[in-house]
């Protein structure tokens, strides 16, 4: 028994230490407790969040773009997608079967989403097809009741009622590109999201995008949505008024034809651009489907380049359009009075260089207006040659060559107007006095696009303010913008305006007299430019040859420049056509017909209208 | 001395005097852990009572029904049969290398089909007490002196390595550890020598790159992500690093009861079983999880005072040995599920939904209870009272 004692005592103390052992585990268990649930609780409660809470984005609606009558140019349009959600379906094949005998469904489509819905979760829904017909959604929904998990999803996507007919001033939307992929919006994360590419839908990217709403949903560990936690709404970008007006957009078009070249019509008061033709154009909705690679290619190849905007980016010589700058030069300078004259034999000699006049038997006497009204080369050399060409180009800066008139689009040229200084520094040879007179008939160097010539013409027209031309009007409801005037002594102005006249209007010798306007009150004044695309040799003054025997892509360009009516001027418009012959023949009916169209407009649109007020523009 | 009536001979006790002496104490603490699991399991169904807490009440109404049958069943009956269960045992461990069912890629239950009654036994458990009863009985049979002879040691240290080698085999890490850690510790209460802890300590240590050779490959990575879950967080550190978000989320006093984020959004592994204690601290914080310890202290203190109070030495180690496996359970998986130590499986005892663990355990407290209830009984030693 004593052994017993002992034996129980020996007990007891190891009981105890064992106890005191234990005591001490359950000490290290509390402790790890309250390291993880007091110490780091914070830390914790953040993971467990990042866990449950996930963020979805909501895209917002992009703005709408409308011509200047509210016309939808840039719209959103429905669109519909069939979801298929394979948990609700019994068989996905089955279900798929069913689809494809109401809706076109290829083999490659049933593969992939066979694939795709093995691959995920079978809550995800899985899209079988994107961009439904109307027809197609309402032979899906009317069959819903056989067809479980198939859901059909609306969405929003950018859509361009004109079609090609305003491309080059909307531009086009696009998947985002790596370079815009930097910039900090979550948006452009977003699978299918579009950005601007071109035109309006580039440059106001900013207004027209919105900003992302989002919606705080809790998930499971399999991602499976539990429920909405909080929903912040996208907000809807800025809508954008145009200054064009739609119709008048198509008549231009429809007037220029199969012809490469643009029509440019502004008013030469404010500066709206009413008509921004280029031709050939685009669908602006292939590019935001997405385009095919032969689709692209067939784009980039075409000599008639309908990708390139001709009215902005487009250059060309001015040709006799010119004429003006170098009358007003000479005539600022008092270097000429209207009433001088010049004999005109067909030909001019400077140096050991003979210049030919475009009428080779020569036009006799001519003073400035004769000048101007019959496009006579030779009284240009002299006038050229007299005021030298910086002071050409000092007189064609003031009136908007050389430099872009930052019109918001994307891709505008500035033109070139040459001067002394620019030849020796960027060709490094000295001015030859011949240049001067090249430039002096708007050839040589002299390069301008179709904005430039319409707003040197709504110069003219506005008698001297220094309008600049402007497609945005912008949501808040710009005034009438104040331009600085270019310090026109009116009687000089008068001289080239009477010229302008002439060349539109006098039945002797106008070289656009055949397209004039008739309808009294709304005559115009303008000026015919025939550009050379290439020397003329004096094999081909030999020739004399026919528009038809020339290869199209050596024809003369040609252009025009006006701007009506010719008492209160209210329009200017330039129109160039790429190869397309003589200004006179090509180029002045077209002006014509859409400076017509553009006051008959007027007087049946805006039939209150006053000069310099709009519709929905505050006065 | 009197026959009393309801006797069945002069070292025992009648009917009444034993349901007299009964643990009802330990019965109520068992109540209050148990209903505190089935609170939980009704959580981890979304706030259903089917599929699992419905059925974890049923197992613990039998299973309080054969701890009571246990605890009623003569002490030395009991001593004399305790060779014998712990043969049964390692039989059931030997059938299970060639019948046993494949779970989580080891073998560890037997289907048993009996007409009319079909269970899962899992022989590993079973293990944890039979041996709790051998070695008792074991040292029981000598006095002080004998237990400090080295030559003492031999059938104890068999007695352990049996079973290990066999749970190893299927494998089964944690019950292993288990099964080790209970034996010794129980050696270390009969009064063997210390020196031979210091001893077995070194040589533990000294076969350690032995034993990692013979761990399997998914064992092996268990202990490699629990020294750095975040190189893996997606695969094998996944189940710890969410257990700790879990834990850490629930803050001292929980999200509430059914409104842990982790456990319903299924972030949180296996919640209805081995990582039950981590939805518990999630939903009811800090103060959730100290309380259920409070409660497991309460039981553990109470099995001291068993074994203390016990008038055998047979009585006093079967009562540790019960307790100690107990805590086992407890300390292995609070540590696993906070990080502590690598998952090795093993649930959290009473709570944690699941048969076999809660027949073992209810068995044990039964021994428990019938240590309490037999305290003053002496239990004979030596041979010539049954088997072996």
């Amino acid at each position: 028994m004593r052994g017993d004692i002992d034996q129980r005592k020996q007990f007891t103390r190891r009981a105890l230490f064992l106890a005191g052992g234990q005591v001490l585990l359950v000490s290290g268990l509390v402790g790890r407790l309250y390291y993880l649930q007091i110490v780091e609780a914070d830390t914790y409660r953040m993971l467990a969040d990042d866990n449950r809470i996930n963020m979805r984005l909501l895209p917002p609606l992009r703005g709408r773009i409308t011509d200047r009558f509210g016309e939808g140019v840039a719209v959103n349009r429905q669109t519909y997608q069939l979801v298929l959600v394979s948990e609700q379906t019994e068989s996905v094949a089955d279900t798929l079967d069913r689809i494809a005998a109401l809706i076109d469904l290829s083999e490659s489509d049933i593969r992939w989403v066979l694939k795709e819905t093995s691959r995920r979760s079978d809550f995800v829904p899985v899209t079988v097809r994107e961009g439904l017909s109307w027809s197609e959604v309402t032979r899906i929904e009317v069959n819903l009741p056989e067809l479980p998990g198939v859901l059909i999803e609306e969405g929003q996507s950018r859509f361009y009622p004109y079609g090609e007919l305003a491309a080059h001033v909307t531009g086009y939307v696009g998947a985002v590109s790596e370079a815009e992929l930097t910039a900090a919006d979550p948006l452009l994360e977003l699978p299918g999201f579009r950005t601007g590419k071109n035109g309006v839908e580039k440059i106001f990217e900013a207004e027209l995008r919105g900003s992302a709403g989002t919606r705080q949903v809790e998930v499971n560990a399999f991602g499976r949505v539990i429920r909405e936690i909080a929903r912040q709404d996208a907000a809807t970008g800025e809508d954008l008024t145009l200054t064009i007006d739609m119709g008048l957009q198509g008549f231009a078009a429809r007037t220029l034809g199969e012809e490469a070249g643009s029509v440019v019509v502004m008013d030469l008061l404010n500066g709206d651009v009413l008509a921004l033709v280029s031709s050939p154009a685009f669908d602006p909705n292939a590019f935001n489907q997405g385009l095919t690679s032969e689709a692209w290619q067939a784009l980039l190849n075409d000599p008639k380049a309908p990708l390139i905007n001709k009215a902005i980016a487009g250059q060309y010589p001015p040709g006799s359009t010119f004429k003006m700058i170098v009358a007003m030069a000479a005539l600022e300078m008092g270097l000429v009075t209207p009433e001088d004259t010049v004999y005109c034999p067909g030909h001019y000699t400077l140096g050991n260089h003979t210049f030919h006049c475009w009428r080779r038997w020569g036009h006799g006497d001519v003073g400035m207006v004769d000048a101007l009204k019959q496009s006579c080369d030779v009284y240009f050399y002299d006038v050229a040659h007299q005021v030298g060409v910086d002071n050409i180009a000092e007189m064609a800066e003031r009136f908007g060559f050389g430099a872009v008139t930052d019109i918001e689009l994307t891709g505008e040229r500035a033109g070139l107007v040459p001067t002394k200084a620019w030849k020796e520094a960027v060709i490094g040879e000295a001015w030859q006095g011949g240049e001067t007179l090249n430039v002096g008939i708007g050839q040589g160097y002299m390069l301008a696009t179709p904005m430039q010539l319409a707003v040197m013409a709504a110069r003219f027209g506005n008698g001297g303010s220094k309008v600049m031309p402007r497609i945005a009007r912008s949501t808040s409801g710009r005034d009438v913008p104040i331009f600085e005037t270019l310090n026109i002594a009116p009687e000089v102005l008068a001289v080239v305006r009477e010229g302008m006249d002439a060349v539109v209007n006098d039945p002797v010798g106008g070289t656009a007299y055949a397209a004039r306007i008739d309808d009294e009150g709304m005559e115009m004044a303008g000026k015919t430019g025939t550009a050379q695309v290439r020397r003329i040799t004096t094999a081909d003054r030999e020739a004399n040859r026919e528009l038809e025997d020339i290869p199209w892509n050596e024809r003369d360009h040609a252009l025009f420049v006006a701007y009506a009516p010719l008492h209160a001027p209210r329009y200017a418009c330039a129109v160039v056509i790429e190869h397309g012959g003589s200004g006179s023949a090509a180029a002045a009916p077209v002006a014509r017909d859409v400076l017509r169209e553009a006051q008959r407009r007027q007087s049946v649109r805006w039939p209150h209208d006053d000069a310099g007020s709009f519709p929905g523009q505050e006065v | 001395m009197v026959a009393w009536s309801g006797r069945f001979g002069p070292d025992q006790l009648s009917l009444t005097e034993k349901l007299g002496a009964m643990s009802w104490g330990l019965v109520a603490l068992l109540l209050l852990t148990a209903g505190m699991g089935f609170a939980m399991l009704y959580s981890a169904a979304g706030g259903e009572l089917r599929p699992w807490a419905l059925a974890q009440m049923i197992r613990f109404a039998l299973g309080l029904a054969l701890l009571l049958s246990i605890a009623l069943i003569d002490i030395s009956r009991i001593h004399r049969f305790s060779y014998v269960i712990y043969a049964l045992a390692l039989v059931l461990l030997i059938a299970v290398e060639d019948k046993g069912s494949i779970g989580m890629g080891a073998q560890r239950w037997i289907e048993i089909n009996l007409p009319g009654f079909r269970f899962q036994l899992q022989p590993s458990e079973v293990m944890k007490i039979a041996l709790v009863l051998a070695i008792a009985r074991y040292f029981h049979c000598l006095n002080g002196e004998q237990t400090r002879k080295w030559t003492s040691l031999i059938i104890p240290c068999l007695l352990i390595a049996l079973p290990t080698a066999l749970v190893m085999r299927q494998p089964d890490l944690g019950t292993a550890v288990m099964i080790v850690a209970g034996g010794v510790t129980l050696m270390f209460l009969a009064g063997v020598a210390l020196r031979w802890f210091v001893g077995g300590a070194l040589l533990t240590l000294g076969s350690l790159p032995v034993a990692w050779s013979l761990l399997h490959d998914y064992q092996k990575q268990r202990v490699l992500t629990f020294w750095d879950p975040a190189s893996d967080p997606l695969g094998a550190g996944y189940h710890i690093t969410q257990s700790k978000i879990a834990l850490g989320s629930g803050g001292l006093f929980g999200k509430g009861f059914l409104e842990g984020t982790q456990s319903h959004l299924s972030f949180l592994p296996e919640k209805q079983t081995d990582f039950i204690f981590t939805m518990l601290a999630e939903e009811l914080g800090m103060v959730g999880a100290l309380l259920l310890i409070a409660l497991y202290l309460l039981i553990i203190a109470y099995g001291f005072a068993v074994a203390l109070r016990s008038s055998s030495q047979f009585g006093r180690l079967l009562a540790l040995g019960v307790v100690v496996t107990f805590s086992l359970y407890v300390f292995i998986n609070i540590a696993m599920v906070t990080g502590l130590i690598p998952v090795v499986g093993v649930p959290l005892p009473l709570i944690s939904y699941g048969g076999t663990a809660m027949i073992t355990l209810m068995v044990g407290f039964g021994l428990l209870a019938n240590v309490h209830v037999h305290r003053d009984m002496p239990v004979g030693r030596g041979a010539g009272q049954g088997p072996f």
